[in-house]
């Protein structure tokens, strides 16, 4: 927590590599160089095993034993002598321990599941190398029954892997987390068990502190029917209802994987992306195109940025004093029944982050001057990049930018985020060949936006109405620094 | 003078009660069986001689009375006293003692400056069990699975803070008034007000704003108990940061509590809450949860009470400062390193409970007057329970029962002390073995204990040169136990193979409490095991449980059995 942005980012890796049944999908110099500070002894070994632990017999009747639970996880140093895996016999329970130092490299029959006694239950590799063999020899030895697949695979399988253009798509509510991670009990333990990243889920409960339903939007996974008190009993089989979530995700009508192809699970955040994405079709949402002229931003612009003026802030400010004068468009409807009209203009702007998305937000842009909302855009982003935003940073938007424009991008279409009523997405300003009223031929500089708005709400005359007033602030921007 | 005024109420109770008794004729037998009715912690040593004695003291009591009332006045040493016995303190402990008191025909006193009942029947055993009660059933009615199995169908599965609440106050008044009752039908005077030890076999006690009545026994027992150990740095407010007794009022249900101390009192509290849905963090000062169990049966309780249910735990870190929650912030809690004392970790709850441990309450009590110096509060005292003074001598006719003597704080354990008393003072020399106390957990699954751990018994072996072997019997085997569905559970036999001696047994499983003390009963008289694996367990019980443990002890053969049960006796 000390360093944020190293500490989270090797979590989340190694998080990444150990819920992804194909490691070789990381740069293998890497992966090691992690591991050799560990036990830079095992590097030099040159001859190399691969053990399977086997089901012991802990009684003279037993004849098959069930795993109550693996002390250690995928990817584990052991040590001779360690207890891995606690068996439940005919008899009793028993930790079972390790005969040979190694490292954990699969996990063949998961907890809650059953074998025969002599049959492999675990494979333990010598060295980080063989991890990966071991690991095949696991999905062999795991046939058809794959006990122990990771929860997220087959549902990333079933879905295109995740866009990088991001950026431009939207605004997930779920973002980076706040200054320190404060997760419940069984939170943790639930994000242990559907492997989430709790440095990644930003916190809804008290305090902002992340809850057990937090873990389980982050994981895609939707709270169990009977909720009431839910407490898992010991023989419950923990992953059971991750697996069945996933089957149900998972229709059979999919096409099979291309050979060859590489199954990438979801990161927490593309997780949430990905959720918010799928339930914003739940809107009708319709775009309207317009473009602005930006000759005299621009050249404000030249003038402003010595003083620290971003062009986020003049957009954000721009579009701000437009909808003070259209405040249906800063609305939003959570039930559909009704208007909801926010009483503050609350402007998020997409930006991509570590590969990730986030969206800080500008609170009151109406009522900030330029230079002020330049000053906190910056301090936002700088907080978005050491993950210290509050989620009423992050969430509390009740309009979206954002802009592809420094790409070249010409023009796009943003997805709505959920609960809010407009996104505008906000294209490169290119020289453009224009002829006036008179006829005669001008080059002026044009962008254009592409607002995206919840029809159920924002009518096409509403974002015309918008625009308009929008293109007419840009055109004459003098009134954004006053 | 407030004393004769006391006697005039008491003795036509007494009256009444010998009055009561005496149409029946055939005396022995009703008395006998009321005695055993109103104590619970009977040894049995009551016969027909003693109803005798009873009846005899009753009639000449309010005479002896007046006598001493009269000598009191004099100013002078009594030469004569109030009473027998002075029981300062009436929680089990003094219960306990003042009823065999009686049982062996002292005249006997009680100063209570509270309630009745003490810790255990007001703030502790008493209501946690009745929260505990209700935890054990919202825990069967939420398990789906466990309700599949036996083919039952539930709906959801809720309850009403309020009415939990007060069911424990409920237990906790109604066996408060049973306690009242039992020794005032007895005939013991229970005089109220804080007592304190003015001089040798002298004590005070009155109310507050009442002048103080002083009263002489022959001996003083000491049972002033203990209250919640806070450790400094933890600012209780009641609310949000509590100790056990506010808890048990369950005045809420926070979403999240932090217990400090993974011992019995924490353990029981984390059954409950969790029960209730709320989630627990433990932070425990030493290197592993549990402390103070057996550790093969703290692995496994741990692998049941805590890994599955909503449970972390810090463990080897102490809480330095606890902050009440106010000022819209939570309950903030400083953990530093047990060892290194560096700054750990800062945890932000809704509510932290205090479950440090429970610290004597000797304060106020006078043992400056007798020259007794407190060790860390509690009094010191010797294996009779005799108080020892600053220079190392016992204290003549001073006794100390119960946690004010932190010997073992168990409720059972402060009432065997007070008989031992008793015994020693009417002429009997008792020395309680501490050894066959047995102590149990309630949660869900039980866990009790009796005598030494395994760590403790092998210790004992190196010491003294003696072998010690370890037998184990699992509750999945047994057939009452999956007629439950709760198989899940362990008990384990700490013994002596060479002569059959029982060092400790440890059980987790269902109705663990209830079992032990079949064990240590055994340890309490001596059985060895090649005796009482001859017992005769009914079927289908629990208990076979223990049988199969005794049964599966391997004895050597040249420890030779003599009890009764080798000797075939024809019926």
């Amino acid at each position: 927590m000390a360093s944020p942005l190293l500490s989270n980012t090797t979590i989340s890796f190694s998080s990444s590599l150990s819920s992804s049944p194909l490691p070789r999908l990381f740069p293998s110099v890497s992966f090691s160089s992690i591991r050799f500070k560990s036990n830079p002894r095992r590097v030099l070994t040159v001859r190399s095993k691969i053990r399977e632990i086997f089901m012991p017999a802990l009684s003279s009747t037993m004849t098959e034993g069930k795993i109550v639970s693996w002390v250690k996880s995928e990817g584990d140093v052991l040590s001779k002598g360690e207890s891995v895996v606690v068996v439940e016999s005919d008899k009793a329970d028993m930790d079972v321990e390790t005969f040979y130092d190694g490292i954990l490299a699969a996990i063949v029959v998961g907890e809650g599941e059953t074998a025969p006694v002599g049959a492999a239950i675990g494979i333990l590799a010598e060295t980080e190398d063989e991890i990966a063999e071991a690991k095949a020899k696991a999905a062999s030895k795991s046939g058809a029954s794959t006990p122990y697949a990771p929860p997220p695979a087959p549902a990333a399988a079933s879905t295109p892997a995740p866009p990088k253009s991001t950026p431009a798509n939207a605004a997930p509510t779920v973002t980076e987390g706040p200054r320190k991670t404060v997760a419940t009990p069984f939170a943790k333990k639930l994000a242990k068990q559907h492997k989430v990243d709790i440095e990644s889920v930003v916190g809804t409960g008290p305090y902002g502190r992340i809850t057990p339903e937090d873990i389980e939007a982050a994981s895609g996974i939707s709270p169990p029917k009977t909720n009431v008190g839910p407490t898992v009993v010991v023989e419950a089989k923990p992953a059971a209802p991750t697996k069945a979530t996933v089957s149900s995700f998972a229709p059979s009508s999919l096409p099979p994987p291309v050979p060859g192809s590489t199954v990438v699970p979801f990161t927490t955040m593309q997780a949430a992306v990905s959720k918010n994405m799928v339930e914003s079709l739940s809107v009708p949402a319709f775009r309207v195109g317009y473009p602005v002229t930006t000759d005299a931003l621009d050249a404000l612009y030249e003038k402003v940025k010595p003083k620290g003026v971003t062009m986020t802030a003049l957009l954000a400010k721009a579009a701000a004093m437009a909808l003070v004068q259209h405040p249906v468009v800063n609305s939003s409807c959570k039930d559909g029944k009704s208007f909801t009209y926010n009483s503050n203009i609350n402007i998020a702007v997409a930006v991509a982050i570590n590969g990730g998305l986030i969206t800080p937000v500008l609170q009151d842009a109406d009522k900030l001057d330029l230079y002020l909302l330049s000053q906190k855009w910056k301090e936002l982003v700088e907080k978005a990049r050491a993950k210290q935003l509050q989620p009423q940073e992050y969430n509390s938007g009740t309009f979206t930018l954002s802009n592809l424009g420094m790409f070249g991008v010409d023009r796009f279409d943003a997805i709505l985020p959920p609960g809010q009523g407009a996104i505008m997405a906000v294209g490169a300003s290119k020289p453009t060949v224009v002829a006036d009223a008179d006829g005669f031929f001008s080059v002026k500089n044009k962008m254009l936006v592409n607002v995206t708005a919840d029809h159920r709400i924002i009518y096409g005359a509403d974002l015309a109405a918008f625009l308009q007033t929008f293109s007419k602030i840009v055109e004459n921007p003098e009134s954004l620094t006053l | 003078m407030h004393s004769i005024c006391s006697q005039a109420t008491t003795l036509p109770r007494s009256n009444f009660a010998f009055d009561s008794r005496s149409p029946a004729v055939p005396i022995s037998k009703p008395v006998n069986l009321r005695f055993c009715g109103l104590r619970k912690e009977a040894f049995g040593f009551s016969g027909l001689t003693h109803s005798c004695s009873s009846r005899v003291r009753c009639s000449s009591r309010g005479h002896s009375k007046k006598i001493s009332a009269s000598a009191e006045n004099n100013g002078t040493p009594p030469k004569s006293f109030d009473y027998d016995l002075i029981i300062i303190g009436a929680g089990v402990g003094g219960h306990g003692a003042a009823l065999h008191a009686v049982e062996k025909g002292l005249r006997t006193a009680i100063i209570e400056g509270d309630v009745v009942g003490g810790t255990c029947v007001n703030r502790g055993c008493v209501p946690s069990k009745a929260l505990l009660a209700v935890s054990g059933k919202m825990r069967e009615l939420q398990s789906e699975h466990h309700m599949k199995a036996l083919g039952l169908q539930v709906s959801a599965a809720g309850y009403d803070r309020q009415g939990v609440a007060d069911h424990a106050n409920n237990l906790a008044s109604k066996i408060r008034s049973n306690l009242t009752n039992s020794m005032k039908a007895l005939g013991v005077d229970i005089l109220t007000g804080v007592g304190t030890i003015v001089g040798p076999q002298k004590v005070k006690y009155g109310k507050v704003g009442f002048p103080d009545n002083i009263v002489t026994a022959k001996d003083i027992i000491i049972a002033t108990g203990s209250v919640p150990f806070v450790p400094k740095g933890i600012e209780v407010d009641g609310k949000t940061v509590i100790t056990s007794d506010h808890a048990l009022k369950l005045e809420s249900v926070p979403d999240w509590i932090a217990i400090v101390g993974s011992g019995y009192i924490g353990l029981e509290f984390s059954d409950v809450y969790t029960a209730l849905g709320s989630e627990v963090t433990f932070i425990e000062a030493l290197d592993q949860l549990m402390p103070g169990f057996d550790p093969e049966i703290g692995k496994l309780a741990q692998r049941v009470l805590i890994n599955p249910r909503k449970i972390d735990y810090h463990t080897g870190v102490f809480a330095t400062k606890i902050t009440p929650a106010k000022d819209g912030k939570p309950v903030t809690i400083e953990l530093i390193d047990a060892k290194t004392k560096e700054p750990k970790d800062t945890l932000e709850v809704d509510a932290a409970l205090i479950a440090t441990g429970r610290a004597p309450f000797t304060n106020g009590l006078g043992l400056e007057n007798i020259n007794v110096v407190t060790q860390r509060g509690f009094v010191p005292v010797d294996e009779r329970m005799r108080v020892i003074d600053a220079n190392g001598n016992l204290v003549p006719h001073v006794y100390c029962i119960g946690d004010a003597n932190g010997k073992m704080m168990l409720a059972h354990a402060a009432s065997a002390q007070g008989i031992s008393v008793v015994e020693q003072v009417t002429g009997r020399d008792h020395v309680l073995n501490h050894l066959s106390i047995p102590a149990a957990c309630f949660t869900h699954p039980e866990i009790s204990m009796v005598g030494l751990t395994e760590p403790q018994a092998r210790e004992k072996a190196e010491k003294e040169g003696f072998e010690v072997s370890v037998a184990k019997t699992s509750f999945k085997a047994n057939t009452k136990a999956l007629a439950e569905n709760e198989g899940e559970g362990l008990a384990k036999l700490i013994y002596r193979p060479d002569n059959g001696e029982i060092l400790g047994v440890h059980i987790f499983g269902l109705h663990a409490a209830d079992l032990i003390h079949e064990a240590s009963n055994a340890i309490a008289l001596g059985t060895r095991i090649q005796e009482i694996k001859f017992a005769v367990h009914a079927h289908p019980t629990l208990s076979e449980v223990l049988d199969e443990l005794f049964k599966s002890a391997k004895v050597k053969s040249a420890a030779s059995s003599h009890g009764l049960v080798s000797e075939p006796v024809a019926v």
